[in-house]
């Protein structure tokens, strides 16, 4: 009932753990077994280990979490020697995320990473808490669509986009990956925000802005996911705010083919069990038998 | 480590703006200086909340926790039979097995929290002894649990008036002990760190640093030491003097 596909892989579910809140998938292993999610997106991977930011990195608001860890994560290599042989032992779909400060470092990273047997590869060019590169590619059509052409030569693997709501215009973004080659986007990395220390007249983050993620970007994120799907005809992994089986089946009908989900696990760290059975349930419900019969009924 | 959702027994205050919270749980694997992350039912907040464990027995877990902010405020609402979903218990927790003889104890504020439970854990060692320093602001809290304890006590207040009145750190020998353990606010874990550094004696320190996940797969509470960046959550809360990167 809960199957998809994505460029052309069986996922069980449509269910994705986001980037960066899953570190490569050990930790929660610990309380449940990770299999149960249709697949796990890695930490986001550089070509050098990064030690990440100073100061503080995390920060609640009202209804979202905001964040800076600034990429900190053991390089490419390390990831391919030591994080995933111990990932594809687990019975979920692998999707490597990977970041870059520079075309170099995409190029040479997406070409460690596409001679291993991850199942596939994000190409985050939407990290909002890099000094250098990062979200730089993913603000405008003309060089994300140069990134992802050059990085699309190199891998042979299925490749997704995660693009940033901080674009000038996404729907353009978007339109350039898909032209560049892209089998998938995914959609959004976290707002860029801010917070300050009224006491001590001073931003909370050393790098003064940092990311927005969690509830109250849903709305937002809904509305990105669905403005990108009425252009384009590559899938679209609907990412932001998702908590509840019927945020997954909102962003659906918005035209996603699956979702990821980020922040909601720091409130609830078995969500994705119960988000199963609540997605199953909706569908009974809701007269739903397969989630292809709703996907981008909202036009 | 379990997510489970339980009931408060017994929730009562212990000094302005200071509650212990008991909750039903099997305690028995808990460790003392390991923590927990809690929420409240109708959580309307998206993180949890990161306590120490004060007290575990067989079928209850307790904290100590200080009113500062939101989160612990609607704790703080919480009454007997009320829901509440716990993480935990998280992290690495004092060294209690690997320590002995003379060991002392230091907490500032509401970093005494964790030491009532480790000052239990070492003295099932018959051969342990334990000195106790609590380090308070003004008002003393939570003593009359403490004192129970066959330990020898140390109390300074900063700006009260009960015991020595000045820093907890005036009264410490470093020099008198096999072991220190410290919790409580930077500055003082730093100043016992430059004295214990002094007269080799060891130390482990609990640090606290903002959390998101709690179980180390989020990298929100980076912690530098001289081993790299560590997580609070999962590497700690407890570090040894050797791993800390503290100018002395
Ligand atoms: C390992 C560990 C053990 C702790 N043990 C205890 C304890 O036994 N008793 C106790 O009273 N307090 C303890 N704390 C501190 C406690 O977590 C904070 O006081 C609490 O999270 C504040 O939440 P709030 O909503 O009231 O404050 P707010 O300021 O409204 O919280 C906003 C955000 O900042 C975080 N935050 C604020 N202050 C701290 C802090 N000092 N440390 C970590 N995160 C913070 C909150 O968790 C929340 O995410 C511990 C912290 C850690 C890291
Ligand atoms: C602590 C944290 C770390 C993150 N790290 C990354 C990362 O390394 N790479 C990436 O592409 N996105 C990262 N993200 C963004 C998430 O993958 C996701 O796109 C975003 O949080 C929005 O989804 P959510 O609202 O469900 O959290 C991170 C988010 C958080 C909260
Ligand atoms: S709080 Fe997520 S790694 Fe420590």
């Amino acid at each position: 009932m809960l199957e998809t596909t994505l460029c052309g892989i069986p996922f069980k579910n449509p269910l994705i753990a986001a980037s960066g809140v899953f570190g490569f998938g050990a930790e929660y292993g610990e309380l449940y077994d990770v299999s149960i999610w249709g697949g796990l997106c890695t930490k986001g991977l550089t070509l050098q280990p990064k030690s990440g930011n100073s100061g503080y990195r995390i920060y609640e608001t009202a209804s979202g979490v905001m964040n800076s860890i600034g990429l900190q994560n053991p390089g490419v290599e390390a990831f391919v020697n030591t994080e995933l042989p111990r990932m594809k032992k687990l019975n979920t779909r692998i999707i490597a995320n990977l970041g870059g400060h520079s075309t170099d470092d995409y190029l040479l990273g997406i070409e460690k990473l596409d001679r291993t047997d991850v199942d596939m590869i994000e190409l985050n060019i939407s990290c909002p808490n890099v000094k250098s590169g990062g979200m730089a590619f993913g603000l405008q059509a003309k060089s994300a669509g140069e990134i992802v052409g050059l990085c699309r030569e190199r891998c042979h693997k299925p490749f997704m986009v995660k693009l940033s709501p901080n674009a000038e215009n996404i729907v353009d973004v978007a339109l350039a990956c898909e032209n560049a080659g892209a089998d998938a986007l995914s959609l959004v990395n976290t707002f860029q925000a801010m917070a300050i220390d009224v006491k001590k007249r001073k931003p909370v983050f050393e790098n003064t802005y940092a990311g927005l993620s969690g509830a109250a970007i849903k709305p937002l994120a809904l509305r990105m996911v669905h403005a990108v799907c009425q252009k384009v005809s590559i899938p679209v992994v609907g990412i932001g705010g998702i908590r509840t089986a019927e945020d997954v089946i909102e962003f659906m009908m918005a035209g996603a083919t699956a979702v990821q989900i980020g922040a909601a696990l720091f409130s609830n760290p078995l969500l994705p069990i119960q988000m199963i059975d609540g997605l199953q349930q909706l569908m009974e419900q809701e007269k739903i038998s397969d989630l292809s019969e709703i996907r981008g009924i909202i036009k | 480590m379990e997510y489970f959702q339980t009931k408060v027994i017994n929730h009562y205050q212990v000094g302005k703006g200071i509650f212990v919270m008991e909750l039903v749980a099997n305690g028995s694997r808990c460790r003392a200086g390991q923590f927990f992350m809690l929420k409240t039912a109708d959580a309307s907040r998206p993180l949890m909340r990161p306590i120490s464990i004060y007290q575990a027995t067989d079928n209850s877990v307790s904290f100590m926790y200080r009113i500062s902010g939101q989160g612990t405020e609607e704790l703080s609402h919480l009454k007997n039979n009320d829901t509440i979903f716990i993480l935990g218990p998280l992290g690495n927790g004092f060294p209690c097995e690997k320590v002995s003889g003379r060991i002392a104890l230091i907490g500032g504020g509401i970093g005494i929290a964790p030491l009532w439970f480790t000052a239990e854990t070492l003295l099932k060692n018959t051969e342990n002894e334990v000195d106790v320093y609590l380090g308070y602001r003004d008002e003393l809290f939570a003593l009359d649990h403490f004192v129970i304890l066959d330990t020898d006590f140390f109390i300074a207040t900063e700006y009260g008036d009960e015991g020595y009145h000045g820093l907890i750190t005036d009264l410490f020998e470093p020099d008198h002990y096999d072991a220190v353990f410290a919790c409580g606010p930077e500055p003082m874990m730093k100043a016992v760190f430059t004295m214990c550094k002094e007269v080799r004696t060891p130390l482990w320190i609990s640090a606290e640093r903002r959390m998101a996940c709690g179980v180390g797969a989020c990298l929100g509470c980076a912690f530098p030491t001289l081993n790299g960046v560590k997580r609070v959550c999962k590497d700690g809360p407890v570090f040894a003097d050797k791993e800390l990167c503290w100018e002395s």
